[in-house]
């Protein structure tokens, strides 16, 4: 789950990791009157979920009051479009407003998971600001990597190794210490999967701040931090992925236009790359998961056929557990009483499969039945785009 | 032979009495697995499904001669469960509950470290040797005994392929998912390393899936280690970077992990990689009659 930059520095502040002074605004006014407290200049900062904001103009330094109100009202609800949000942008509803301060150098600093060594990894570098895979890649002897084995946890020596590469004088050492432990305790005491600081800077006066904050949380670990649950903003995702969220289904849309719906996340990924295969392209991932029942089942079409880029949908269930009858009693339920203007193609395979298929054929729905998975995939594809079957019977 | 477990395993349920451990635990009884006991804390001396409820793993093993356990119950106990169980000294630990935090896991995966227990999952569809004992949640109804040893990051695709394989007349020795998660018990090595040393088993499938960079370890280790052939299917060659495709592990992140990267790799070291999985029990059969 990912939050807010304001969100973030929140948390770091309640932690002890340095941030700029700074306030959230939901209107202009708000933000000047904030922007007048801090004193000038002073940044304000778009809040979306999403990289790139700098260049998309969602940031601007502001010098004195009118500018405020300008950059303000410009910001607040600006549709904001970077490489990371999609043509369509990303509506901006509040901004940060954070006192300006004067920078002498920007670092990295982040702490993930590392999986394959299965523990965390403290990552740092000198060179701050700029996109850090990039910099990996070009000079990835630029990048520090410190382990830390989670039975000792977070030691000054962990600590010192990291300190003492990144060039700083005595007194910005001592800051950036005291950060990092703030940061790493941060990380493990509330299940974060990622806290990144880009840039961490350093001040004229020594000083060493967050001046971005990037956390993303473990989705497992939040029935544990209800708090944290709370700074969710549905707004920021996919409406169709959080109405499939709330029926226990896992969805995510993609570009293409065949809509499809598996059990499985394996199965689900390998039936949209045989889409790809005979020349589709799937609308989406779909997995209506292990307990498919009627309701799952309609609420999955429902979203599915919301997506209006969807011109063939394929169901393709292996009933291993679940049974495939109560499966095809869910398509028959979800399908009456609702218009399908797209072909469907159906393929129901394991427990109770001739049952499933004999509901399916007898419910009168202009459908296809198909048990072979490849021939069902090449239908749908072929299909997609030539309106419903019931035109054609 | 076979792997892990055999018809003579003798099973624990760890959150026996749930609806969940209760239906499993069932179909793995009608299957002929040896469940010598359950496991439930508080519920200690009920008689559930014909069989003895502990309030502590230690005790059926103590009691019963318990030496594997198969884990139900909810995320938020899930970890503590597995720790019971290495407590206990058991052997192999199953571990089907989803949604265990990473930092738990990763806890618990170093201190199994310190122990002979070894873990399969969590996140997984457990193990089955056919005609012997299964462990886990697949369906029984589409194994058949055989010398095709599977091993998977998935559960309905690893059927998928199961059927396949046994619809040729090929048969499995040992089916194994390993998990969907980014941090798991056992990887596709230390199972390959198994499958290679049993003797029943002639060919390997593998299905992998994005994320990590496990396959591309386990494709270094099969040209290094392996002569029997290995049959591979990577699942997300479509999914887009960033998104989590179900799996907590299945996660594209900075360029990392890609299908086209695991296929490449798998390819080089010498495995036979089908694009469409509808293909995985046909190229089998092709690299089993060279």
């Amino acid at each position: 789950m990912k939050i807010h930059e304001y969100q973030a520095k929140e948390l770091f502040r309640s932690y002890g990791v340095a941030v700029p002074e700074g306030q959230v605004a939901e209107t202009k006014e708000k933000a000047v009157e904030i922007a007048d407290r801090l004193g000038y200049p002073c940044v304000v900062k778009a809040q979306v979920h999403a990289g790139g904001r700098g260049k998309a103009g969602g940031i601007r330094l502001v010098a004195n009051r009118e500018e405020a109100l300008r950059a303000a009202g410009e910001i607040i609800g600006m549709r904001l479009i970077s490489r990371q949000t999609g043509s369509e942008g990303r509506l901006v509803r509040r901004v940060l407003v954070e006192q300006g301060l004067h920078i002498v150098r920007e670092l990295y600093l982040a702490v993930i998971i590392d999986r394959e060594r299965e523990c965390p990894v403290i990552i740092a570098s000198a060179q701050g600001g700029m996109e850090i895979e990039e910099l990996a890649q070009e000079h990835p002897e630029k990048i520090i990597k410190q382990h830390v084995h989670p039975v000792i946890g977070l030691t000054s020596a962990h600590i010192r190794n990291v300190a003492f590469k990144l060039d700083l004088n005595d007194v910005q050492r001592n800051h950036f210490s005291t950060l990092l432990a703030a940061l790493f305790k941060f990380f493990m005491e509330r299940d974060a999967s990622l806290a990144e600081i880009n840039p961490l800077i350093v001040t004229a006066d020594d000083r060493v701040l967050a001046l971005d904050g990037k956390v993303t949380f473990d989705e497992n670990a939040l029935p544990r931090h209800p708090d944290i649950g709370r700074l969710r903003d549905i707004l920021e995702e996919e409406p169709l992925e959080v109405q499939a969220s709330r029926f226990g289904l896992n969805y995510i849309k993609l570009d293409g236009n065949i809509g499809c719906m598996v059990n499985g996340a394996g199965l689900a990924m390998a039936t949209m790359d045989m889409i790809k295969y005979h020349g589709g392209e799937p609308a989406n991932f779909l997995d209506v998961g292990g307990g498919t029942s009627v309701e799952r089942v309609k609420e999955a079409f429902r979203i599915l056929l919301a997506d209006e880029k969807v011109q063939s949908v394929l169901v393709n269930i292996f009933g291993g557990i679940v049974r495939t009858d109560l499966v095809a009693n869910g398509v028959v339920n979800a399908i009456q009483g609702m218009e399908l203007k797209v072909p469907l193609i159906v393929r129901l395979v394991g427990t109770n499969e001739e049952e499933g298929k004999r509901i399916l054929q007898e419910s009168g729905i202009p459908l296809i039945t198909e048990t072979d998975l490849s021939v069902a995939v090449k239908q749908a594809v072929d299909l997609a785009g030539k309106g419903g079957l019931s035109c054609r019977s | 032979m076979s792997i892990l477990i055999n018809k003579d395993s003798r099973v624990v349920v760890q959150g026996f009495t749930g609806r969940e451990g209760t239906f499993h635990a069932q179909q793995m009884i009608e299957y002929g697995t040896r469940v010598v006991a359950g496991v439930t804390p508080g519920k200690g001396g009920q008689i559930h499904l014909d069989r003895q409820v502990f309030n502590t793993v230690e005790e059926a093993v103590q009691k019963e001669g318990a030496d594997v356990s198969v884990i139900f119950v909810p995320a938020a106990h899930a970890a503590d469960a597995i720790v019971e169980a290495a407590l206990a000294g058991i052997k192999l630990i199953v571990c089907i509950s989803e949604g265990i935090p990473i930092l738990d896991m990763m806890r618990v995966k170093n201190y199994l470290r310190t122990t002979d227990s070894r873990l399969i999952g969590p996140n997984c569809p457990g193990v089955i040797t056919p005609g012997e004992a299964k462990v886990g949640i697949m369906p029984s109804r589409i194994h058949r005994p055989g010398v095709v040893g599977v091993v998977s990051r998935s559960g309905t695709l690893t059927y998928m392929a199961v059927q396949q394989v046994s619809d040729l007349g090929l048969g499995e020795s040992t089916c194994v998912g390993i998990g969907g998660d980014p941090i798991i018990g056992t990887g596709f090595i230390e199972i390959l390393d198994l499958f290679q040393a049993d003797p029943r088993t002639e060919a390997v499938v593998m299905i992998g899936e994005i994320g990590g960079t496990q396959e591309e370890e386990a494709a270094r280790f099969i040209k290094e280690r392996m002569n029997k052939p290995v049959v591979s299917f990577i699942a997300g060659q479509t999914a887009p970077a960033g998104k989590r495709m179900g799996h907590a592990g299945a996660i594209i992140s900075g360029g990392k992990g890609t299908a086209a990267e695991k296929m490449d790799a798998l390819r080089e070291h010498g495995v036979r990689v089908v694009e469409n999985p509808t293909d995985i029990g046909v190229c089998v059969r092709e690299a089993l009659t060279k």
